[in-house]
């Protein structure tokens, strides 16, 4: 046929191959993990890393999650010289270690410091779950309990955005004693009338959320964050049934009675002050 | 006839061998005193060898072994008049911790332990010793009528960890344990706890925050089972010998490191071995330690538990 001479009508479809499929190039798109939809990783930025389609939402960086949070320019890193040792000599630790500081800039898996939300001043520790899955070693509980202490000086709030897998074997007990220290240390500061806000964060688990996640005067959660003490294998394994799909989730948790509030992340600091702002001396007009 | 570990059996052997010269010898004519008393020398070398240089596996099976005393062993022991109270006041009553009154050296106390059973039936009443969380709410309860009453807490540990299931986790496990960590922190009496077989992770910290923590010399307190940990770092639960070494979880490695305050010596071969001889090692040091908290103040016994817990921790300032 003639018409075909001219057509610029493909005569077969080109499916991308699996590969092709799942490869995303590095840096520039970001595939949701979630819905698997790729994204430009600039656009997901921009929308605080929620997907714009299926509203997952993709851990945080600690000063991605810093950045987005407080006051432009107002914040101070307290405590940034702590660095982790190899207190029990334990094999491969420090290789570890040294790769984790090198893939994510951070010396340690939380930030803690003080800054502003909408003017209104607060102390934070800030988890990063890319650090050895945010797990909770002597510089962790360190940093968190000196932050709760300078919180309690300074008379201002704590917030804490907490995620983690939970204790950090490698320091064997020393890793479990800084659940005690940090429960201490909030006791001390609750004493004193601090106020703690709770952020829970994918993933709150073990160690972290059987301690300062879950003392504080209100509980927040992100949307669809694991949290729980035990992992579902272990659950699983023990029990010897399937569990819901929801199990552990943000949402589970509200449900049973173990959260304040689900709070999405676009709401997050707007919430946030609003709950400063309820604990400020003379309430709205200050 | 107690259960024999795999380390001990040349010892357990030896002495078979002692037990049947001897029968020989008031049987028969022959007399093997010589013999005997060659081979009972050896015996008390032997002992002194293998008992003398425990490897930290070799305490994880003294501290799981089914026969060892467990916390109402000790609660007999040491106590009296001692009456035991139930239930947390919200949902239910956990048997794997037992709660309760008693008089140590004619002075209220309460008593609070992690209760693993002896057989298998009773094992699966307690839940082999692992809690729920009406478990530590229960703990809770008698903690704050303990300060409220001003008397001390004496707390026995004995748990492989706080139950992993789904009631447990929907009725808030980690809050439970949580809320113990940060109320144990500011309890006004003094607290003691003694870790007298397995110390498994957060559930055993929930009954763990004091002013004195102390260890038997054969219990392991720990952040993970050496197997849990083999099988996360290594792939593989058979590891879990490696793991009980690279971790430090026996009492001589953790008083090192500072995390507990005082070793209770076992009788030879571990606490199953002589409970009335078990059981006067630990009151000499209960006693001990509670006269020195005794005579602080409130604030001062604060003072010193949050000093206590502050140091707690290894790190380098760049």
């Amino acid at each position: 046929m003639l018409k075909d001479l001219f057509g610029k009508r493909k005569r077969y479809a080109s499916i991308p191959s699996e590969q092709a499929k799942t490869d995303v190039p590095e840096g520039l798109m970001q595939k949701c993990s979630g819905c698997h939809k790729i994204y430009y990783r600039k656009e997901m930025n921009k929308n605080l890393q929620v997907c714009p389609h299926c509203d997952y939402h993709h851990p945080l960086q600690a000063w991605q999650r810093i950045e987005t949070l407080f006051d432009e320019a107002s914040f101070e890193e307290w405590d940034k010289q702590l660095s982790t040792g190899n207190p029990l000599n334990f094999p491969g630790y420090e290789e570890k270690i040294k790769k984790d500081q090198e893939k994510t800039g951070l010396r340690e898996g939380v930030v803690t410091g003080k800054g502003t939300i909408d003017g209104k001043e607060t102390a934070f520790a800030v988890m990063d779950s890319s650090f050895r899955m945010g797990s909770m070693g002597s510089v962790i509980g360190e940093k968190i309990a000196r932050a709760i202490e300078q919180a309690k000086e300074e008379k201002i709030p704590f917030i804490i955005f907490t995620a983690s897998g939970g204790a950090r074997m490698q320091e064997g007990l020393l890793s479990l004693m800084q659940m005690a220290k940090t429960s201490v240390a909030v006791k001390r500061f609750s004493d004193a009338g601090g106020l703690m806000i709770s952020v829970m964060t994918h993933p709150t688990t073990g160690g972290v959320s059987a301690s300062f996640a879950s003392i504080g005067d209100y509980h927040l959660a992100e949307p669809g964050a694991l949290i729980g003490f035990a992992g579902r294998r272990i659950i699983e394994q023990t029990i010897r049934e399937k569990l819901p799909d929801d199990f552990q989730t943000a949402e589970f948790q509200l449900k049973h009675g173990q959260l304040d509030k689900v709070v999405h992340r676009s709401d997050m600091k707007s919430t946030l002050a609003l709950l400063l702002s309820f604990h400020q001396k003379g309430g709205k007009e200050s | 006839m107690k259960q024999v570990l795999d380390f001990e059996k040349p010892i357990v052997n030896l002495k078979e061998k002692i037990a049947e010269l001897k029968r020989f010898t008031s049987d028969s004519d022959i007399d093997l005193t010589e013999e005997i008393r060659t081979l009972e020398k050896r015996l008390a070398v032997l002992e002194e060898d293998i008992y003398g240089n425990l490897q930290p596996w070799d305490r994880v099976q003294l501290a799981r072994h089914p026969e060892r005393p467990t916390t109402l062993d000790y609660i007999e022991q040491l106590f009296t008049d001692f009456i035991e109270f139930h239930g947390d006041r919200s949902f239910g009553d956990d048997a794997a911790i037992v709660t309760g009154l008693a008089f140590y050296k004619e002075k209220p106390v309460t008593v609070i332990g992690h209760q693993r059973g002896k057989d298998t039936k009773e094992n699966i009443r307690r839940n082999f010793g692992m809690p729920h969380p009406e478990g530590y709410r229960k703990a809770l309860r008698h903690m704050k009528q303990a300060e409220k009453f001003s008397r001390p807490i004496i707390c026995f540990i004995d748990t492989k960890g706080a139950y992993p299931g789904k009631a447990a986790e929907e009725r808030g496990q980690s809050e439970a344990i949580a809320r113990n960590l940060i109320e144990m922190a500011g309890l006004t009496v003094p607290i003691i706890c003694v870790v007298i077989g397995e110390g498994g992770s957060g559930g055993a910290l929930g009954l763990g925050v004091g002013d004195e923590i102390l260890m038997l010399e054969n219990s392991t307190y720990s952040v993970i089972s050496p197997e849990g940990a083999a099988s996360i770092l290594w792939k593989d639960a058979s590891y879990a010998q490696q793991a009980a070494e690279s971790m430090q979880i026996t009492a001589y490695d953790l008083k090192k490191l500072g995390l507990i305050d005082q070793i209770i010596p076992e009788p030879k071969g571990g606490a199953h071995r002589d409970l009335n001889q078990q059981a006067s090692y630990l009151n000499e040091v209960i006693d001990h330690s509670l006269r020195t908290l005794e005579k602080y103040s409130i604030e001062e016994l604060l003072e010193k538990r949050w000093e206590k817990y502050k140091k707690m921790g290894s790190y380098q300032i760049l």
